[in-house]
């Protein structure tokens, strides 16, 4: 029987979820002797080669792109998991939701400190994703399956929680384990 | 009058003294039931209504119902429970509590009760209200997006220190902690050692330079669920 597949993908996040995964250090490889990756940053394949067991979404969503992302992964994926507190909630990219868009993308472009630009151009090229109005958590797009809070969740509650799903258990996570920072 | 009143809880019989609210004959007894806006040296409220429990089949905030001989009180319910799951998760949404970033993290009473009910998301979507922060004093800041509305501070200004810096305004989602003066925090008469300054659950009131003192795996909620305190003196009788 072919291993179950797990996608991974991170939206308007930091990738420190991402380096979470990589934190179950050694134990990735007990994860590749059950599991394969399929579409994910971390082997860089870029499309779906077919239906997926679990995707794990980093991050929420602040552009068109990451919907469109998101929206791919819960079509692919039999179990969504939020991961991290941006998929949750925005997370830091979500303290831009109570400011005007315009407020924002002036103060990135034309008003910051730091800002160089005599054109006063914001970026508007039609490659460039659409910026939301605001960043929106991953379970106001999608049905959301699982969340695992932190920032970054530690590699533990990944870990305990990856096994307990492939193994079709209830997720039974121990108090130290389940944190929001 | 007898200096004994026993009553029951979640099956488990109490002695209590007259005048005991229900949470304080429990909290002696080695029974933990859930509170927030309670402060152990501050009148209680009842605001919050975590802390609800089924007297003699009514509910009743244990924080200020007093005991009475032979009352029958239910705490730990799947019922209770979840109504206590939800006022957390409402909480979380209506303000803005980013715990990464915030000074109170792993010290902060909502997000241990998060933690103590296995919370992994809210189940309701997020508000993101505009709120304000105020971090014009030189020892203290509020900041409002973490305000729960508690009115700790509002008691332990009124009552222990006198003074009546900090007062409710404002009906339903637009209520909110105003300060007693023209404008800002600076211009009030709070001193870094009032108890008003001291008294916050979560991060809202904050004093300055003394953030982030305590390493990640020490802080008060970081092994320990919150009114664990409270349960191991039960465990040691």
């Amino acid at each position: 029987m072919a291993k179950p597949k797990i996608a991974t993908a991170a939206l308007t996040s930091c990738f420190g979820c991402h380096m979470s995964v990589l934190d179950i250090d050694e134990r990735i490889l007990e994860l590749i002797e059950i599991i394969d990756f399929d579409k994910s940053p971390i082997n860089d394949i870029k499309k779906f080669t077919g239906q997926c067991a679990i995707g794990l979404i980093e991050g929420g969503c602040g552009n068109e792109e990451n919907v469109h992302v998101l929206q791919e992964f819960r079509k692919h994926c039999d179990i969504l998991i939020a991961l991290g507190d941006c998929a949750i909630m925005g997370d830091i990219p979500a303290m831009r939701n109570n400011i005007p868009l315009k407020e924002c993308l002036d103060e990135a472009y034309l008003n910051g400190p730091s800002v160089h630009n005599p054109e006063k151009i914001i970026p508007n090229d039609k490659e460039i994703p659409l910026c939301l109005d605001r960043v929106y958590p991953c379970s106001e797009i999608v049905k959301i399956d699982y969340s695992l809070p932190g920032c970054p969740p530690n590699a533990e509650i990944i870990w305990q929680a990856l096994v307990a799903i492939l193994n079709n258990k209830p997720l039974d996570l121990p108090y130290e384990i389940i944190k929001y920072d | 009058m007898s200096n004994e009143i026993n009553f029951v809880i979640d099956g488990v019989e109490v002695t209590g003294k007259p005048g005991q609210t229900i949470l304080e004959a429990c909290d002696e007894a080695g029974i933990y039931i859930p509170r927030l806006c309670r402060h152990p040296e501050l009148t209680p409220r009842g605001s919050c209504r975590l802390c609800t429990v089924l007297v003699n089949g009514r509910p009743q905030a244990a924080c200020t119902q007093p005991i009475t001989e032979g009352m029958i009180v239910e705490s730990e319910t799947e019922e209770l429970n979840e109504n206590r799951r939800n006022i957390i998760d409402m909480l979380f949404v209506e303000g803005n509590h980013f715990c990464m970033f915030c000074e109170r993290s792993g010290n902060c009473e909502l997000q241990a009760l998060g933690y103590r009910f296995g919370i992994l998301a809210p189940k309701y979507d997020y508000f993101y209200p505009k709120r304000e922060i105020d971090a014009t004093h030189p020892d203290i800041f509020i900041d409002r997006n973490r305000c729960i509305l508690c009115g700790r501070c509002v008691e332990a200004s009124r009552t222990v220190d006198g003074k009546g810096v900090f007062e409710f305004v404002g009906r339903g989602p637009e209520r909110k902690i105003a300060i007693n003066a023209e404008q800002f925090l600076k211009d009030t008469n709070l001193k870094i050692t009032d108890k008003a300054a001291d008294v916050c659950p979560v991060g809202a009131i904050i004093k300055k330079r003394t953030a982030f003192t305590t390493p990640i795996g020490k802080r008060k909620y970081d092994k320990k669920p919150i009114g664990s305190d409270i349960e191991e003196k039960r465990k040691k009788d």
